[in-house]
């Protein structure tokens, strides 16, 4: 038996994100581990404040109100372990996304192999890539020197040549890495993960060993042509990612101490919760996870024994917002918008959200703008994450997302949404899933706390998460269909355990619930139109047992992709019926 | 909870550190006065390099090269000089492209840093030098007016002080600017077209207090050799009262602007700073404060973005906002007399 199970430890997790620090307090309730509160409060890694420690004592103060739990003593430092006058915790765990992305250059052999995995590695992380180099680039190597020198990178991915390949090309990769960081003062000088042939570990530890901030290496990514391993190079870069990081934020030393290591980067602590509810829970759908905040936009998605995640900060609602720019025009923002907003004041708001982070909509306008500029930035992560995933995660049709069941929806964007009802049709705006799914809204981080607590005790996470302690929004039945506004996509008929039923046409163009308590499950029948999928496959019906949730039963007969009216004054008036529909 | 104090000053005492990014010559010394203009610390910065891959051009293995480069870590070489050469009937000889400076030699090869610049690190404040960092910069103290910003495109200079906005939302179009402000540092409301931009460049003058810019600005605005400092923010944002009534009574003095570009993860941040004579030394201010009633405090965000206003009451607790959030939040009572409800995240206190 795991000595947590007889111990019973309390768990303090907190996760520091670039706009707010929330603290999470678990402990065994009648045998079994709970989550007892949370709370939060701004994050202070940025200027004037300039210590991230500040934000996590700040939100365990607010913890300690909610809870009557004293927790931190009369200096502020955490108490630790728990005192027999029930104050303090046992274990301390944290995770974080706060911070600039890390300017990472990546370095492979050949475009289309290493340093197409290289870069899918980066993206495992808060990573900018500022430069890649490769065999097919034809650059000079006093030229790569340079530009390595002018881009100054956090850290440098080296991957290329497979196991017990040839080792002559790799030298002349590492050669530039290695000047331009000779030339590099000390204190600026990269982070290097070497993740290539393994055979060439020594070689390159004499190359790179005196020259960089800290040199590390994993098995190789591409192990072989057809094969790629990008998960033992991922746990690498989560420890340089903290590494770096450890310079880069004042005080987070000191929460490192408290945690006793045990700080994860928020995106991996969350992958890892996918990966384990994936292999343990999913059935024949993958499982997803969406997450957008001040930091990035992070999609985290497995099937079965496979995982994929993508962070993209190019996405983050925060400091970077005004990068979304380079990827989207105003106006394919301002579809989403239920108002009639302007293409010049949603360009102050990027500009001016992107002076000050952490500010949130005070008036109604800033709030359409900010959901509209939320669905635009998750919906532009979700088609930049869909490249990764697995061939045999298959589409109903061609472009569109693969079914999954269940959708884990967090982040400030969707978690602090004003009611239940936005955060879900935010959700299908931008993510549009097909088929059934329940959607689960994480409203407390809850999904990477549990990624880094897991580390120092296996039972708590699976009893939390078993506890109800996620918000399910309900069950969802995304039509995928292609006709007319109004005409006829699907029946739908829900028999609850008392014998009653309700029932719903739903027309294309329409959001329909079904009103089905949290608690509560109940048959849905399903019945399509001709060309019509609902999720047994085009023109085909059914009947499942479906959970409830805060929404109910949620039928959206908006078709796939949801193509949204040209004229703008339409527009707005179906958001705002779907609004309506949604509860507002 | 805590506020970030945003500083609009009409005296205080003013520290800034001034380091180089790398290592070099600090010129100052302790107790020094300096203009904003002086060097205080300089450093060489090599624009690019060159590696001589002599191994392969003498055809030879890297250690019997390494055997025949002639010149070390640190030499100064000219163009055309032999750094390598292979005896014997097929003698030849690896010669260096450009003047330069060895900078790694081994693995029969050789690296030049060619093309040296000089890094001037500047004052950029007018005051003394009250600490010295070894081989990195100084710390300068001065005292006077301070006006922080919320963007600048860089640059640092220091010029007198006009005023060509009469109120706090006035446009600054390129028709205002003529020769007499050749020199100035200029103090108006908004702009938004080019041309303005270009005209103040022609003058040419000495830096530009906006209070907003247009966002398609920017581009330009980052290229323009003199100082921009807003003080508000993006779009047609009118100077908040409290920064344009200390810049108005302080015309016709000398105003430094410093456009440094925010830093969020570090002390950075653009200013303007006109130097006064104080009888007794003042506290530095201070960087954050707890939220209260009675603080001025001035708003981030709509509904009154860059307005100035006091608070009435700090709600305890979560509180509705009008966008439907939940969040800790304010009563504030703005100049105009209108009192909103504003989220304390959305406001830093004035002082």
């Amino acid at each position: 038996m795991p000595a947590s199970l007889v111990q019973g430890d309390s768990i303090l997790a907190v996760n520091i994100g670039g706009a707010t620090t929330r603290a999470v307090l678990f402990d065994v309730v009648e045998g079994e581990y709970r989550l007892l509160a949370s709370a939060s409060a701004p994050s202070t890694a940025e200027a004037p404040f300039l210590d991230v420690s500040q934000g996590v004592r700040n939100a365990l103060q607010e913890l300690q109100l909610v809870t009557g739990r004293t927790l931190l003593n009369a200096d502020r430092q955490l108490i630790s372990p728990s005192q027999p006058d029930g104050t303090g915790v046992d274990v301390f765990v944290c995770t974080l996304s706060a911070g600039p992305a890390l300017k990472t250059a990546v370095v492979g052999l050949l475009e289309d192999v290493s340093l197409e995995s290289a870069l899918r590695l980066a993206e495992m992380t808060y990573a900018r890539v500022v430069d890649t180099a490769g065999l097919n680039n034809h650059r000079r190597a006093d030229e790569q020197i340079d530009t390595l020198l002018r881009v100054q990178p956090d850290v440098v991915i080296i991957s290329g040549g497979m196991d017990g390949g040839a080792s002559r090309s790799v030298h002349k990769m590492l050669e530039p890495v290695g000047l331009a960081s000779y030339l590099l003062p000390q204190e600026k000088r990269p982070a290097v993960l070497f993740t290539g042939n393994q055979k060439l570990d020594d070689e390159v530890k004499g190359l790179l060993g005196n020259v960089t901030s800290s040199l590390h290496f994993s098995p190789n990514v591409r192990p072989s042509l057809e094969t790629e391993d990008l998960e033992p190079a991922a746990r690498e870069l989560a420890q340089i990612y903290l590494g770096v990081r450890q310079h880069q934020l004042k005080g987070l030393d000191v929460i490192a101490n408290w945690a006793n290591g045990t700080v994860l980067p928020t995106a991996y602590a969350e992958s890892r919760m996918v990966r384990f509810l994936s292999q343990t829970y999913a059935g024949s759908k993958g499982l997803l996870s969406v997450d957008i905040g001040a930091s990035a936009a992070v999609i985290a998605a497995g099937f079965g024994q496979r995982s994929t995640l993508g962070v993209y900060p190019q996405f983050g609602l925060g400091e970077s917002l005004a990068g979304i720019l380079q990827y989207t025009t105003l106006e394919d923002i301002l579809r989403w918008s239920s108002l009639d907003i302007s293409t010049g004041v949603l360009r102050d708001y990027i500009y001016q959200k992107a002076l000050y982070p952490s500010s949130i909509p005070a008036t109604k306008e800033d709030q359409a703008i900010v959901q509209a500029v939320a669905r635009q930035a998750l919906h532009l992560a979700m088609q930049t994450a869909k490249r990764n995933f697995p061939r045999s995660a298959r589409p109903p049709r061609p472009g569109l997302l693969p079914s999954f069941e269940p959708i884990l929806a967090g982040g400030g964007a969707l978690g602090d949404a004003p009611t239940a009802g936005q955060s879900l049709l935010l959700l299908l705006d931008a993510i549009q899933p097909t088929g059934l799914t329940t959607l689960i809204l994480d409203k407390n981080d809850l999904l990477p706390l549990l990624g880094a607590a897991a580390a120092r005790n296996s039972i708590m996470p699976v009893q939390v998460l078993e506890s109800g302690a996620f918000q399910s929004l309900g069950t969802v039945v995304s039509v995928v269909a292609s006709a007319s506004y109004g005409s006829l996509v699907a029946r739908a008929r829900l028999t609850y355990d008392d014998g009653h039923e309700a029932q719903a046409e739903i027309k294309y163009g329409s959001l329909e619930l079904l009103p089905l308590a949290n608690s509560q499950s109940a048959k849905l029948t399903l019945q399509p139109a001709r060309g019509a999928d609902v999720g047994f496959g085009q023109g085909r019906s059914g009947a499942m047992r479906v959970s409830g949730g805060t929404m109910g039963v949620v039928i959206d007969g908006r078709g796939r992709p949801l193509i949204l009216p040209d004229d703008p004054v339409r527009r707005r008036e179906l958001i705002k019926k779907w609004l309506w529909t949604v509860g507002g | 909870m805590l506020a970030p104090v945003h500083h609009i000053l009409p005296l205080t005492t003013i520290l800034r550190e001034r380091v180089l990014p790398i290592n070099g010559k600090v010129n100052a010394h302790l107790n020094q006065k300096v203009n904003p203009a002086d060097v205080v610390a300089e450093a060489s910065l090599a624009r690019e390099h060159s590696l001589l891959d002599v191994a392969g051009a003498l055809n030879l293995s890297a250690d019997a090269a390494d055997k025949l480069i002639r010149c070390k870590v640190g030499d100064r070489v000219s163009a055309g000089a032999v750094i390598a050469a292979r005896p014997g009937l097929l003698s030849k000889t690896v010669k260096t492209p450009r003047d330069g400076r060895v900078v790694a030699a081994g693995g029969g090869e050789v690296l030049i840093e060619v093309g040296e610049s000089r890094l001037e690190l500047r004052a950029g404040i007018p005051g003394s030098v009250v600490e010295v960092i070894s081989d990195r910069g100084v710390v300068i103290q001065t005292a006077g007016a301070l006006v922080q910003g919320v963007w600048g495109n860089g640059r640092v200079d220091t010029g007198i002080l006009t005023n060509l906005a009469e109120q706090p939302d006035a446009v600054l179009t390129a028709g205002r600017l003529d020769v007499s402000l050749r020199g100035s540092v200029i103090l108006a409301g908004q702009c938004k077209d080019a041309d303005t931009l270009q005209a103040a460049a022609e003058l040419p003058v000495r830096g530009l207090i906006l209070a907003s810019l247009f966002p398609s600005l920017l581009p330009l605005a980052r290229e323009m050799r003199y100082p921009i400092v807003l003080t508000d923010g993006f779009g047609s944002i009118p100077m908040n009262s409290a920064s344009f009534r200390l810049l108005t009574t302080n015309v016709k003095r000398e105003a430094t602007l410093n456009a440094e570009m925010p830093d969020r993860y570090g002390a950075g941040q653009p200013e303007i700073i006109i130097p006064l004579p104080v009888s007794s030394e003042l506290a530095p201010p201070q960087a954050v404060v707890a939220f209260a009633a009675g603080l001025t405090v001035r708003l981030r965000r709509p509904p009154a973005t860059g307005m100035i206003g006091t608070i009435l009451t700090v709600h305890p607790g979560l509180t509705t906002l009008p966008s439907g959030l939940r969040a800790p939040a304010a009563d504030v009572k703005l100049e105009n007399g209108e009192q909103v409800l504003v989220p304390l995240i959305n406001l830093e206190v004035v002082g």
